[in-house]
């Protein structure tokens, strides 16, 4: 796997998430990802940052263009400090939230991607990894 | 603050999202809009997201509360505009907008309105009979 562009974005409130969105636009264009995949990206994103604020007070994400055997795609990693994710497995299911949303953000997310990766400890924090391929495969 | 501008034309309200939304604007609009329906006793709301590139699931839950909550003070919902990535997009992150009308573009989402309106009014009374001289 080589990293061909790199980029760090701290998201502290709200409004970072706009140009957040954007940047991952760029990233998607830049390698010719089409509209709707450039969509669901967008969206796993913006759910994640979501995630990242409400429930850490924000984080940092880290945004790559990579390339694996001909493919190139968009990876995104959100590593917060926040107290954690007690149970993952629950944490993945439809409708199943702590805070008062739909339930939807973390399998929705991992839906809208190729690749998601979420690594959790209680009291630590937590690391989400998404990757979304240029073609959606 | 940033606040989403509200349009009032006849008994409908208009919102066009033309900026990107992040969660405390979309509350606002919510906010906003209800009290606006109350304010004015409008018959239905119209919100077109022509230009929004991405709805998410929050979003998506407050064009649904919008929905739910003008309904239950008389007055319809409909949502026009919506691109085709977004409408793909929602669908796969599990959201469906049940209780939510939509339309294609703002002018048949205000045909749909007018039907509804024009239903309702055939309901109460006959006094508006000027109603549906619209040219399909």
């Amino acid at each position: 796997m080589i990293v061909m562009t790199k980029d760090t974005m701290e998201i502290v409130r709200e409004q970072d998430v706009v140009p957040f969105r954007n940047r991952v636009r760029e990233f998607g264009t830049r390698i010719g990802m089409s509209l709707v995949n450039q969509t669901k990206l967008i969206t796993a994103a913006s759910e994640l940052v979501r995630n990242m604020l409400k429930y850490a007070n924000g984080g940092k994400v880290i945004l790559e263009i990579i390339s694996n055997n001909a493919k190139t795609g968009v990876r995104l990693t959100f590593k917060d400090q926040g107290p954690g994710i007690a149970d993952v497995a629950m944490a993945m299911r439809d409708g199943f939230s702590t805070g008062r949303s739909l339930g939807l953000g973390l399998p929705g997310a991992k839906r809208l991607v190729n690749e998601f990766d979420l690594k959790s400890n209680p009291g630590e924090g937590t690391t989400v990894t998404v990757i979304h391929w240029k073609n959606g495969r | 603050m940033e606040r989403i501008p509200i349009l009032k034309m006849g008994p409908f309200l208009l919102v066009t999202i033309q900026i990107d939304l992040y969660d405390r604007l979309a509350l606002t609009l919510e906010n906003d809009l209800i009290n606006m329906v109350s304010q004015t006793g409008a018959r239905g709301v119209l919100i077109d997201i022509s230009t929004v590139s991405i709805v998410d699931s929050f979003m998506g839950r407050i064009l649904g509360n919008i929905a739910s909550m003008s309904r239950i003070m008389d007055a319809e919902t409909v949502v026009v505009g919506m691109q085709p990535a977004v409408a793909i997009t929602l669908v796969e992150l599990g959201l469906t907008l049940q209780g939510v009308y939509t339309a294609l573009n703002v002018e048949k989402g205000m045909e749909l309105l007018n039907t509804k309106l024009g239903d309702n009014l055939e309901l109460d009374d006959d006094e508006e009979e000027d109603q549906d001289d619209r040219n399909d």
